[in-house]
């Protein structure tokens, strides 16, 4: 029996990037602004996968992706790198998420597959929340290990990992079934593969297929790894109330652009005089002394 | 019930300081809307703990004390509060925004479907009226946090579900004693009854927790640097400057990836938030990151060479040249006044 691994990767806007023009003059997100990138801890995660396929005989990679049809990038971007095969959960029903129907969708797709471990990256930079992956862990019933450094040691039964907290490190060990986060002081993910990129360059989702002006037909047909399956609402036989806006408890009441408001403030030079005003000045007021 | 709770981490037999800062803003919360303060602490040989919270003013304390309990484990941490939220449902609970809440919220918000806001920086209660329905709502938690990297600050709510949960980050709350001699009731959780060997599931094999070395946070006076200062050996002025005031070193995020000074003394949304009566910005531009963690400083000095520095936008003083060149004058004009 092969080893399966289901990888959950998100597409995020690069917050790590924002220019001047990515924020309206209305004070909302230009999300147009800013790149659409593979969340940096999921490819993380998905090197935490790809080591356990390099110790493991047999082992398989699954990538999920949750998101609009553009977010299969992050599928071909993952068979680049090694991954096995991946589906894109895509429906207008999940539109206005929040965390807990993101993981209710995403833990009906894990079911689907029933994976021997699940990896998530520690958190989206979109929202930096890092409740996903515990919230699916929870649906599942299945036990978690967050803050994954590196996986020490691996077998169809058992993970040895290493967690990095905020104070400190963990070794724990763990049966299978369970769900891992990765942190980002974990490997960083190797290289595409040349080889890989050749042949996936062409793998094409559903939605994709349809819209391409060339004939696929033949080449889907001919190597069948090259179609991207994507899940609907009705594929993964999800409670429309549980998805999307309905199936989130969270809502935005505001949304404010963050300005610094401004100060009266004494403007000082590096003379002598300023310098010596200024520690006068302190000591004064006790601020120090 | 519909009280407020707050989950206390227990470690070394201490709770920790961001419980505390939660107990602090609990009370505030709680007498605001007229309801009870809760407190849970789960762990073991927790004889006495009692002593470390109510003075932060709780009035119901709930224990499970348990060899299986410490150190801490997700899913029977998850198991004795969910099973305490259903019975006494809480109107809101609150968790540290640490590497133990982080891990144990979201699990309990995924089990009783509730809404969870991650790493809050403010929560107040006010008023909503749903825009579709016009159904109105009194006294929801508004939980107010940066997001987009900390380009945008949203406010969110959960008008249908209870709890309204939130986490927390060391340092963004105040603590502060409520009365050195309020009492409140303790609670014993059976946990013999709730616990089962499948919540034993994860086994911790080794465990290394540092007691946090440096801690800029509870300094007063805090020197930071940005990537301005330039190199680690500028770095020492600074030192020299905080020793000489009894202050702390802290940096941006800049100077810490350049690797001029450690991690623990970063400041920001992604370090500490710190709120000392002086802080003097050497060499740092102001993103709002780092603002996040330093705006509410009674006095900010900041020293950039370039007049325009968004800093200066939030200080009090400016002054315009190179850090290496007014550190020295500072340490040497201080020496001279204080005399
Ligand atoms: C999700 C996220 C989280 C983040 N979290 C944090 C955080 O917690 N804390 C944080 O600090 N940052 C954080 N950042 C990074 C933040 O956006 C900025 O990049 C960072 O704060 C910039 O650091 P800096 O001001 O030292 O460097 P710079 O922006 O490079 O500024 C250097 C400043 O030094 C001045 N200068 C140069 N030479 C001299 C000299 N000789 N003398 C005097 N002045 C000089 C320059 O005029 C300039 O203003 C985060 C970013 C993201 C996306
Ligand atoms: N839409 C999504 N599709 C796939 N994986 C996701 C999605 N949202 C979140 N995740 C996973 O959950 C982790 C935590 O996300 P978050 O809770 O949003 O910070 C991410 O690093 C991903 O591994």
């Amino acid at each position: 029996m092969s080893f399966k691994i289901v990888v959950l990767a998100k597409q995020v806007p690069d917050t790590r990037n924002v220019g001047k023009d990515a924020m309206k003059a209305d004070g909302t997100v230009n999300r147009g602004a800013l790149p659409a990138i593979f969340n940096p801890e999921d490819l993380q995660a998905l090197e935490q996968a790809l080591m356990v396929k390099d110790q493991v005989e047999d082992a398989e990679i699954i990538i999920l992706t949750m998101g609009p049809p553009r977010a299969v990038e992050i599928i071909r971007e993952a068979l680049y790198r090694g991954a096995t095969s991946g589906y894109l959960i895509t429906d207008r029903k999940f539109a206005g998420s929040d965390t807990l129907a993101t993981s209710y969708t995403l833990a009906l797709a894990v079911k689907k597959i029933q994976p021997h471990l699940v990896i998530a990256g520690r958190q989206a930079i979109d929202g930096d929340t890092a409740q996903v992956g515990p919230q699916i862990a929870q649906k599942l019933g299945i036990p978690q290990v967050t803050y994954t450094e590196q996986i020490l040691d691996v077998n169809l039964d058992e993970l040895k990992i290493r967690r990095r907290l905020e104070r400190g490190v963990e070794v724990v060990k763990c049966k299978t079934p369970l769900l891992i986060t990765v942190h980002s002081s974990a490997a960083e993910c190797r290289p595409r593969n040349a080889k890989l990129l050749m042949k996936y360059k062409h793998a094409r989702s559903v939605s994709e297929l349809q819209e391409e002006s060339k004939d696929y037909t033949e080449m889907m047909t001919n190597k069948p790894y090259l179609r991207l399956e994507e899940w609907s609402v009705a594929d993964l036989g999800a409670d429309e109330e549980a998805l999307g806006l309905s199936g989130s408890p969270t809502k935005v009441k505001k949304i404010e652009n963050v300005v610094l408001a401004k100060k009266e403030s004494v403007n000082l030079t590096t003379e002598d005089k300023d310098i010596d005003y200024l520690m006068k000045e302190l000591i004064d007021s006790h601020v120090i002394g | 019930m519909n009280n407020i709770v707050v989950y206390c981490e227990i470690e070394d037999g201490q709770v920790a300081e961001v419980s505390l800062e939660l107990l602090t803003k609990g009370r505030k919360l709680a007498n605001e809307i007229d309801r009870k303060l809760e407190a849970v602490v789960i762990g073991h040989n927790l004889n006495g703990i009692e002593e470390q919270v109510f003075p932060y003013g709780v009035d119901v304390l709930h224990v499970a004390d348990n060899s299986r309990l410490y150190p801490f484990l997700t899913l029977p941490h998850t198991e004795i509060l969910v099973n305490l939220f259903q019975k006494e449902k809480p109107d809101v609970a609150l968790f540290g925004a640490t590497s133990v809440g982080r891990d144990l919220a979201p699990r309990i918000a995924s089990s009783l479907k509730c809404g969870l806001t991650a790493d809050c920086t403010s929560l107040i209660f006010g008023d909503h009226t749903e825009n579709k329905t016009k159904k109105e709502y009194k006294n929801l938690l508004y939980q107010i946090r940066p997001a987009f990297g900390g380009n945008i600050i949203a406010t969110i709510i959960n008008p249908e579900t209870r709890p309204q949960m939130a986490t927390v980050r060391e340092g963004v709350m105040k603590k502060e004693v409520f009365n050195t001699s309020h009492k409140g009731e303790i609670k014993h959780i059976k946990v013999d009854t709730i616990l089962r060997d499948e919540h034993m599931a994860v086994e911790i094999l080794e465990r290394h927790i540092e007691k946090q070395k440096v801690n800029i946070k509870n300094s007063q006076i805090i020197i930071s640097g940005g990537y301005g200062v330039g190199s680690k050996e500028n770095f020492d002025l600074l030192f020299e400057l905080a020793e000489l005031l009894g202050g702390e070193v802290g940096a941006s995020r800049a100077a810490v990836d350049a690797g001029f000074v450690d991690h623990a003394r970063q400041v920001g949304q992604t370090g500490v938030t710190v709120r000392p009566k002086l802080y003097i910005a050497c060499g740092i531009s102001g993103a709002v990151q780092h603002t996040a963690g330093m705006n509410e400083s009674s006095k900010i000095i900041s020293i950039n060479n370039d007049p325009k520095a968004p800093i200066n936008q939030i200080a009090d003083f400016n002054i315009t040249g190179n850090v290496e060149d007014i550190i020295p004058k500072m340490i040497k004009f201080y020496k001279k006044n204080i005399k």
